[in-house]
């Protein structure tokens, strides 16, 4: 949650039902919100902080007010957002806090960055992919497929 | 170790363990591989191979490895007369042919397509070259030359040539990991082995020494592993030619060499080896290509259950 303290001058309003995703890597919540599609399909209010000041390194914060989020697209945000917590709020009550979980395996939503591999072609397939966090924070992506890795930018390959 | 119904795609698949098995069972089947002792032991097979693009060498290769031991093949035929023309997915071409056999070779210009075909396949796919992604048993055919002519635990390689877009040159030097060996890489600094290959070489504290010059690595070594390098990788004529010359394996830089130094190269070569050292014992290209006989033989008698 976002602390809201004079000190550092940071001031959110708490939001009374929807979802905080805080302890993203700082210069990642545009990416988030592209990966939501906000504000394609957003109703609600959406506050963002980006550069924030954290316990020793900087982070952003996306605050998303009447909306919670699917397990598919926490699994996309713990891509380019390893350490990110997701918090579910009702009635201005953090329900639910927990640490995104990056998956070992995902299917779907990642464009290969290889154009020759078979699955950027007519193939009745879906992409898949190994996921490898060898160090915190330094993930990256193995196709299934044509064992090309994608190591950085990562979220130019979501869809 | 069981490999009934593997399906052979990439060398990343493989263990120490399971590649020592098929380079024992190659040499047990070398004798049938040269036509000196009869076998049946691919009777009542059919081998479907699909070439969606040419590579007669690998294709006769393998019709050898089956015929040799009794079986038969099924060829794709020419693909314009084929329903692959009319636009038919790789996906349907595969549930299609597995009826027709026991076993799919797959060699396709798009990476990737021999994992999607095992997917769709209930017969096992051999992977014959996907684009330029994995070939793998080129790789398993190089390291059972090794084994055969020269040492392959700890063995002392220098891989010369393109080694940038070189897919045999990557495979062949993860597998050599396995085995401890000492790798030296000699191409020009254009054509250098891509960053997070040799990174995760030395991340199994594999020795690794690049170089552009033969001769500093020329005295020391085993094997000598050349690579085609090709026209077009280079901005003019010139250049090709300064960088090719520099790589050639003459008679003058195989007077350094070890006595038993062996010469090796998937083929075709171009003019990267000196037609004169064909007659040397250090030549060794000639009967690499042979040895695809009996490892092909070899994975195929495992996946189809003929071996254990």
């Amino acid at each position: 949650m976002i602390n809201t303290t004079k000190k550092n001058g940071i001031r959110v309003q708490p939001i009374k039902n929807g979802t905080v995703i805080d302890h993203i890597q700082a210069g990642q919540a545009l990416n988030v919100l592209k990966i939501l599609d906000i504000p394609g399909t957003s109703q609600g209010t959406v506050s963002i902080l980006i550069n924030a000041p954290g316990k020793g390194v900087r982070k952003d914060v996306v605050k998303i007010e009447g909306r919670e989020l699917e397990s598919k697209e926490v699994d996309k945000i713990s891509l380019i957002a390893p350490n990110a917590t997701i918090n579910i709020i009702r009635d201005f009550d953090v329900v639910q806090k927990q640490r995104v979980k990056i998956p070992k395996f995902i299917e779907e939503f990642v464009r290969c960055i290889n154009p020759n591999c078979i699955s950027n072609s007519r193939e009745p397939i879906i992409s898949k992919f190994y996921v490898t966090n060898n160090m915190p924070g330094n993930i990256y992506l193995r196709c299934k497929y044509c064992e090309k890795t994608i190591d950085e930018n990562i979220a130019d390959y979501l869809h | 170790m069981n490999f009934t119904n593997m399906d052979i795609i990439s060398m990343k698949d493989f263990s120490r363990d399971m590649i020592d098995h098929i380079l024992n069972v190659a040499e047990e089947l070398e004798p049938v591989a040269r036509g000196e002792k009869r076998s049946n032991i691919f009777s009542n097979v059919l081998l479907s191979l699909l070439f969606f693009e040419p590579s007669t060498r690998t294709r006769m290769s393998f019709e050898s490895a089956i015929i040799r031991g009794g079986g038969n093949v099924l060829n794709l035929g020419s693909l314009e007369a084929s329903s692959i023309s009319k636009g038919e997915t790789l996906a349907d071409t595969i549930r299609v042919v597995e009826g027709y056999a026991d076993a799919i070779v797959l060699r396709h210009p798009k990476e990737g397509a021999a994992r999607m075909a095992a997917e769709y396949s209930s017969v096992p796919i051999i992977n014959a070259g996907d684009g330029a992604g994995q070939h793998p048993t080129q790789t398993l055919l190089d390291l059972y030359t090794i084994k055969r002519e020269s040492v392959l635990d700890g063995v002392k390689i220098a891989i010369a040539g393109d080694l940038k877009y070189g897919r045999t040159a990557h495979s062949l030097c993860y597998a050599l990991s396995l085995y401890g060996a000492e790798i030296n890489l000699v191409s020009p600094d254009s054509l250098q082995m891509p960053e997070e290959i040799v990174n995760d070489l030395r991340g199994q504290n594999i020795n690794v020494y690049q170089t552009s010059v033969m001769e500093e690595v020329i005295e020391d070594i085993d094997v000598l592993y050349a690579t085609r390098i090709q026209k077009e990788r280079f901005p003019d004529v010139t250049e090709y030619e300064k960088v090719a010359a520099s790589l050639k394996i003459t008679p003058g830089l195989l007077d350094k060499a070890k006595i038993d130094l062996k010469v090796m190269h998937p083929l075709p070569r171009v003019n990267e080896i000196d037609a004169s050292i064909d007659n040397t014992n250090h030549a060794c290209y000639f009967k690499q290509s042979f040895y695809g006989v009996p490892v092909r033989m070899a994975l195929l008698s495992l996946v189809m259950g003929r071996l254990k």
